[in-house]
Protein backbone atom coordinates (compact mmCIF):
# COMPACT_ATOMS: atom_id res chain seq x y z
CA UNK A 1 0.00 0.00 0.00
CA UNK A 2 2.54 2.57 0.97
CA UNK A 3 4.95 1.42 -2.19
CA UNK A 4 2.53 2.38 -4.39
CA UNK A 5 3.36 6.04 -4.21
CA UNK A 6 6.81 5.66 -3.83
CA UNK A 7 6.95 3.77 -6.71
CA UNK A 8 6.38 7.11 -8.95
CA UNK A 9 9.36 8.74 -7.45
CA UNK A 10 12.47 7.81 -9.71
CA UNK A 11 16.09 8.01 -8.25
CA UNK A 12 16.63 11.99 -9.94
CA UNK A 13 13.04 12.45 -8.15
CA UNK A 14 14.70 11.61 -4.90
CA UNK A 15 17.43 13.81 -5.82
CA UNK A 16 15.42 16.63 -6.35
CA UNK A 17 13.43 16.22 -3.37
CA UNK A 18 16.59 15.96 -1.24
CA UNK A 19 17.84 19.02 -3.00
CA UNK A 20 14.69 20.82 -2.29
CA UNK A 21 14.57 20.11 1.66
CA UNK A 22 17.95 20.93 1.70
CA UNK A 23 17.04 24.48 0.39
CA UNK A 24 14.18 24.61 2.72
CA UNK A 25 16.00 24.21 5.53
CA UNK A 26 18.79 26.56 4.75
CA UNK A 27 16.17 29.28 4.08
CA UNK A 28 14.18 28.50 7.28
CA UNK A 29 17.73 28.70 9.58
CA UNK A 30 18.84 31.49 7.28
CA UNK A 31 15.69 33.56 7.37
CA UNK A 32 14.37 33.06 10.79
CA UNK A 33 17.08 32.46 12.92
CA UNK A 34 17.76 35.90 13.85
CA UNK A 35 21.12 37.76 14.40
CA UNK A 36 22.99 36.55 17.61
CA UNK A 37 22.42 39.93 20.16
CA UNK A 38 24.91 41.86 21.44
CA UNK A 39 22.82 44.16 24.13
CA UNK A 40 19.77 44.95 25.32
CA UNK A 41 17.67 47.90 25.40
CA UNK A 42 16.15 48.59 28.89
CA UNK A 43 13.04 50.87 28.09
CA UNK A 44 11.18 52.52 30.77
CA UNK A 45 8.18 54.96 31.16
CA UNK A 46 8.76 55.14 26.99
CA UNK A 47 12.64 56.40 27.17
CA UNK A 48 15.69 54.23 26.94
CA UNK A 49 16.78 53.56 30.39
CA UNK A 50 19.81 51.73 29.88
CA UNK A 51 21.87 50.04 26.99
CA UNK A 52 24.05 47.24 28.52
CA UNK A 53 26.18 44.75 26.84
CA UNK A 54 24.84 41.25 27.19
CA UNK A 55 28.89 40.23 27.52
CA UNK A 56 28.40 40.89 31.50
CA UNK A 57 26.29 38.91 33.96
CA UNK A 58 24.04 41.65 35.85
CA UNK A 59 20.49 42.46 37.02
CA UNK A 60 19.44 45.75 36.72
CA UNK A 61 16.52 47.27 38.67
CA UNK A 62 14.61 49.43 36.34
CA UNK A 63 11.46 51.79 38.49
CA UNK A 64 8.21 51.97 37.02
CA UNK A 65 4.51 53.17 38.08
CA UNK A 66 3.77 50.03 39.84
CA UNK A 67 7.14 49.33 41.63
CA UNK A 68 10.73 48.08 40.52
CA UNK A 69 11.12 46.07 37.64
CA UNK A 70 14.02 43.61 37.81
CA UNK A 71 16.20 42.67 34.81
CA UNK A 72 18.45 39.98 34.62
CA UNK A 73 20.82 39.24 31.84
CA UNK A 74 23.64 36.02 31.88
CA UNK A 75 25.02 33.68 29.57
CA UNK A 76 24.75 36.88 26.63
CA UNK A 77 20.82 36.08 27.46
CA UNK A 78 18.56 38.29 29.00
CA UNK A 79 14.75 38.21 30.89
CA UNK A 80 12.61 39.91 33.61
CA UNK A 81 13.54 38.48 36.38
CA UNK A 82 10.78 39.99 38.33
CA UNK A 83 8.03 42.33 38.15
CA UNK A 84 5.28 44.19 39.45
CA UNK A 85 2.97 43.62 36.80
CA UNK A 86 -0.98 41.71 37.89
CA UNK A 87 -0.52 38.84 34.70
CA UNK A 88 3.52 38.39 35.43
CA UNK A 89 3.60 38.10 30.72
CA UNK A 90 6.83 39.36 30.83
CA UNK A 91 8.38 37.42 33.22
CA UNK A 92 6.61 34.36 31.86
CA UNK A 93 7.86 35.03 28.56
CA UNK A 94 11.27 33.93 30.14
CA UNK A 95 15.46 34.58 28.53
CA UNK A 96 15.42 36.29 25.27
CA UNK A 97 18.77 35.65 23.15
CA UNK A 98 18.10 36.49 19.61
CA UNK A 99 18.03 40.25 18.12
CA UNK A 100 14.41 41.81 17.99
CA UNK A 101 13.37 39.71 20.41
CA UNK A 102 11.05 41.85 22.96
CA UNK A 103 9.76 41.22 26.41
CA UNK A 104 7.13 44.33 27.38
CA UNK A 105 5.78 44.64 30.97
CA UNK A 106 2.91 47.28 29.77
CA UNK A 107 1.51 47.76 33.37
CA UNK A 108 4.91 48.81 34.92
CA UNK A 109 5.80 50.37 31.24
CA UNK A 110 9.15 48.96 31.36
CA UNK A 111 10.69 46.41 28.30
CA UNK A 112 13.80 44.91 27.27
CA UNK A 113 14.79 44.38 23.71
CA UNK A 114 17.73 42.82 22.51
CA UNK A 115 19.78 44.10 19.33
CA UNK A 116 22.22 43.03 17.75
CA UNK A 117 24.36 44.44 14.57
CA UNK A 118 21.58 45.09 12.66
CA UNK A 119 18.09 45.74 13.23
CA UNK A 120 15.60 42.57 12.41
CA UNK A 121 11.86 42.61 11.47
CA UNK A 122 9.74 41.49 14.03
CA UNK A 123 5.87 40.64 14.12
CA UNK A 124 5.45 44.08 15.81
CA UNK A 125 7.08 46.23 13.11
CA UNK A 126 6.43 43.94 10.60
CA UNK B 1 -3.38 28.36 -32.07
CA UNK B 2 -4.52 28.65 -35.96
CA UNK B 3 -7.26 30.70 -36.51
CA UNK B 4 -9.34 30.94 -39.57
CA UNK B 5 -6.88 32.23 -42.12
CA UNK B 6 -8.62 30.42 -44.79
CA UNK B 7 -12.42 30.69 -43.57
CA UNK B 8 -14.94 29.37 -45.96
CA UNK B 9 -17.13 32.19 -47.80
CA UNK B 10 -20.57 32.68 -46.73
CA UNK B 11 -22.61 30.12 -49.42
CA UNK B 12 -24.51 33.34 -50.73
CA UNK B 13 -23.01 36.69 -51.17
CA UNK B 14 -26.29 38.41 -50.86
CA UNK B 15 -27.06 37.19 -47.49
CA UNK B 16 -25.15 39.06 -44.67
CA UNK B 17 -22.28 36.33 -43.29
CA UNK B 18 -23.44 36.57 -39.32
CA UNK B 19 -21.53 33.88 -38.11
CA UNK B 20 -17.62 34.27 -37.97
CA UNK B 21 -16.16 30.37 -38.13
CA UNK B 22 -12.53 29.52 -36.58
CA UNK B 23 -10.48 27.21 -38.21
CA UNK B 24 -10.02 25.15 -34.91
CA UNK B 25 -7.40 22.36 -35.47
CA UNK B 26 -7.21 19.06 -33.20
CA UNK B 27 -4.75 20.25 -31.14
CA UNK B 28 -6.45 23.44 -30.07
CA UNK B 29 -9.03 21.38 -28.97
CA UNK B 30 -6.63 19.64 -26.65
CA UNK B 31 -5.43 22.25 -25.09
CA UNK B 32 -9.26 23.67 -24.47
CA UNK B 33 -10.18 20.42 -23.23
CA UNK B 34 -7.03 20.51 -20.48
CA UNK B 35 -7.29 24.16 -19.69
CA UNK B 36 -10.91 23.31 -19.36
CA UNK B 37 -10.07 20.10 -16.60
CA UNK B 38 -7.43 22.60 -15.55
CA UNK B 39 -9.85 25.51 -14.77
CA UNK B 40 -12.36 22.52 -12.89
CA UNK B 41 -9.48 21.83 -10.57
CA UNK B 42 -8.73 25.77 -10.18
CA UNK B 43 -12.24 26.00 -9.12
CA UNK B 44 -12.31 22.73 -6.79
CA UNK B 45 -9.20 24.20 -5.55
CA UNK B 46 -10.63 27.66 -4.29
CA UNK B 47 -13.54 25.56 -2.82
CA UNK B 48 -10.82 24.57 -0.04
CA UNK B 49 -9.91 27.05 2.74
CA UNK B 50 -6.65 27.92 2.76
CA UNK B 51 -4.41 28.42 6.35
CA UNK B 52 -2.53 31.57 5.03
CA UNK B 53 -3.15 33.53 1.84
CA UNK B 54 -1.01 31.89 -1.05
CA UNK B 55 -0.56 28.72 0.47
CA UNK B 56 -2.35 26.69 -2.10
CA UNK B 57 -1.90 22.78 -3.37
CA UNK B 58 -1.71 24.45 -6.98
CA UNK B 59 -4.01 20.82 -8.43
CA UNK B 60 -4.48 22.95 -11.81
CA UNK B 61 -0.68 21.90 -12.16
CA UNK B 62 -1.18 18.70 -11.94
CA UNK B 63 -2.43 18.71 -15.86
CA UNK B 64 -0.14 20.97 -16.95
CA UNK B 65 2.73 18.31 -16.32
CA UNK B 66 0.49 15.78 -17.68
CA UNK B 67 0.29 17.66 -20.86
CA UNK B 68 3.83 18.24 -20.73
CA UNK B 69 4.50 14.86 -20.85
CA UNK B 70 2.04 14.06 -23.71
CA UNK B 71 2.33 17.13 -26.01
CA UNK B 72 5.34 18.89 -24.87
CA UNK B 73 6.06 22.04 -23.45
CA UNK B 74 4.19 24.57 -26.03
CA UNK B 75 0.85 22.80 -25.25
CA UNK B 76 1.51 22.61 -21.30
CA UNK B 77 2.36 26.77 -21.86
CA UNK B 78 -1.09 27.46 -23.39
CA UNK B 79 -2.93 25.23 -21.08
CA UNK B 80 -1.12 27.00 -18.54
CA UNK B 81 -1.72 30.63 -19.55
CA UNK B 82 -5.42 29.93 -20.46
CA UNK B 83 -6.09 28.66 -17.42
CA UNK B 84 -4.45 31.44 -15.40
CA UNK B 85 -6.28 33.93 -17.77
CA UNK B 86 -9.91 32.26 -17.83
CA UNK B 87 -9.99 31.42 -14.20
CA UNK B 88 -9.28 35.01 -12.90
CA UNK B 89 -12.15 36.05 -15.67
CA UNK B 90 -14.36 33.18 -13.65
CA UNK B 91 -13.41 34.53 -10.17
CA UNK B 92 -13.31 37.70 -11.13
CA UNK B 93 -9.68 39.52 -10.79
CA UNK B 94 -8.57 39.46 -14.22
CA UNK B 95 -6.04 42.39 -13.90
CA UNK B 96 -5.97 42.95 -10.38
CA UNK B 97 -2.38 41.90 -8.77
CA UNK B 98 -3.80 38.44 -7.27
CA UNK B 99 -3.90 37.64 -11.41
CA UNK B 100 -1.18 39.11 -12.27
CA UNK B 101 0.96 36.67 -9.19
CA UNK B 102 -0.70 33.98 -10.64
CA UNK B 103 0.65 35.12 -13.68
CA UNK B 104 3.93 35.88 -13.27
CA UNK B 105 4.13 32.52 -11.26
CA UNK B 106 2.92 30.22 -14.14
CA UNK B 107 5.30 32.32 -16.30
CA UNK B 108 8.35 31.27 -13.98
CA UNK B 109 6.97 27.75 -13.95
CA UNK B 110 7.05 27.48 -17.31
CA UNK B 111 10.32 28.68 -17.53
CA UNK B 112 11.81 25.92 -15.51
CA UNK B 113 9.91 23.45 -17.09
CA UNK B 114 11.28 24.57 -20.37
CA UNK B 115 14.94 23.78 -18.87
CA UNK B 116 13.73 20.48 -16.68
CA UNK B 117 11.99 18.94 -19.42
CA UNK B 118 15.54 18.28 -20.72
CA UNK B 119 16.52 16.18 -17.85
CA UNK B 120 17.23 12.39 -18.31
CA UNK B 121 13.28 11.05 -18.51
CA UNK B 122 15.18 7.97 -16.77
CA UNK B 123 15.68 9.17 -13.74
CA UNK B 124 13.63 12.33 -13.77
CA UNK B 125 10.07 11.93 -13.74
CA UNK B 126 7.21 14.43 -13.13
CA UNK B 127 8.00 14.61 -9.35
CA UNK B 128 11.42 16.55 -10.17
CA UNK B 129 9.16 18.31 -12.65
CA UNK B 130 6.45 19.37 -10.22
CA UNK B 131 9.11 20.33 -7.22
CA UNK B 132 10.86 22.35 -9.72
CA UNK B 133 8.00 24.12 -10.66
CA UNK B 134 6.70 24.69 -7.31
CA UNK B 135 9.77 26.49 -6.30
CA UNK B 136 9.92 28.85 -9.57
CA UNK B 137 6.40 29.86 -8.52
CA UNK B 138 6.81 30.83 -5.52
CA UNK B 139 10.19 32.45 -6.04
CA UNK B 140 8.55 34.21 -9.47
CA UNK B 141 5.86 35.12 -6.69
CA UNK B 142 7.88 36.62 -4.21
CA UNK B 143 9.88 38.82 -6.22
CA UNK B 144 6.23 40.41 -7.54
CA UNK B 145 5.18 40.95 -3.83
CA UNK B 146 8.44 42.37 -3.15
CA UNK B 147 9.48 44.45 -5.75
CA UNK B 148 5.87 45.46 -6.52
CA UNK B 149 3.27 45.14 -3.64
CA UNK B 150 5.10 44.66 -0.58
CA UNK B 151 8.89 46.18 -1.13
CA UNK B 152 9.93 45.42 2.61
CA UNK B 153 12.08 42.85 3.99
CA UNK B 154 9.74 41.67 6.12
CA UNK B 155 8.28 39.23 3.68
CA UNK B 156 11.36 37.57 3.96
CA UNK B 157 9.89 35.74 7.01
CA UNK B 158 7.09 34.25 5.09
CA UNK B 159 9.60 32.87 2.73
CA UNK B 160 10.13 29.50 4.48
CA UNK B 161 6.35 28.42 4.68
CA UNK B 162 5.53 29.19 1.40
CA UNK B 163 8.70 27.35 0.23
CA UNK B 164 7.60 24.43 2.73
CA UNK B 165 4.27 24.92 1.19
CA UNK B 166 6.20 24.68 -2.36
CA UNK B 167 7.58 21.22 -1.37
CA UNK B 168 5.06 19.59 -0.01
CA UNK B 169 2.16 20.10 -2.52
CA UNK B 170 4.79 19.81 -5.56
CA UNK B 171 5.57 16.64 -4.47
CA UNK B 172 2.15 15.95 -3.89
CA UNK B 173 1.00 16.98 -7.57
CA UNK B 174 3.77 15.68 -9.06
CA UNK B 175 2.86 12.10 -7.42
CA UNK B 176 -0.68 12.72 -8.94
CA UNK B 177 0.35 13.36 -12.12
CA UNK B 178 2.61 10.09 -11.98
CA UNK B 179 -0.05 7.83 -10.96
CA UNK B 180 -2.54 9.23 -14.10
CA UNK B 181 0.75 8.82 -16.22
CA UNK B 182 1.29 5.54 -15.12
CA UNK B 183 -1.58 3.75 -17.00
CA UNK B 184 0.44 5.66 -20.31
CA UNK B 185 3.44 3.86 -19.93
CA UNK B 186 1.62 0.33 -18.72
CA UNK B 187 -0.84 0.50 -21.86
CA UNK B 188 2.10 0.19 -24.51
CA UNK B 189 3.41 -2.50 -22.95
CA UNK B 190 0.02 -4.58 -23.08
CA UNK B 191 -0.73 -3.52 -26.59
CA UNK B 192 2.84 -5.05 -27.23
CA UNK B 193 2.03 -8.37 -25.75
CA UNK B 194 -0.89 -8.44 -27.67
CA UNK B 195 0.73 -7.62 -30.76
CA UNK B 196 3.11 -9.97 -30.07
Amino acid sequence: MYAVPLRHIKIGDWLTLLLGALCVALLTLKLWNGDPADRAIIRGGGKIFSVVPLSRDQRIEVPGPLGTSIIAIQNHKARIASDPSPRQYCVRQGWLQQAGEIALCLPNQVSVELAGSKKKYDSLNY
Amino acid sequence: MQTGDAAPPCPLPLVPCTSILLNTTAADHRVARMAAVALGLTILENAIPSPLPGVKPGLANIVTLIVLARYGWRTAAWVSLLRVVAGSLLFGNFLTPGFFLGLFGALCSLAVLALSQHLPRRWFGPVSHSICAAFAHIAGQMLIVYLWLIPHAGIAYLIPIFATAALLFGTVNGLIAARFMENETIYPQITQIHAD
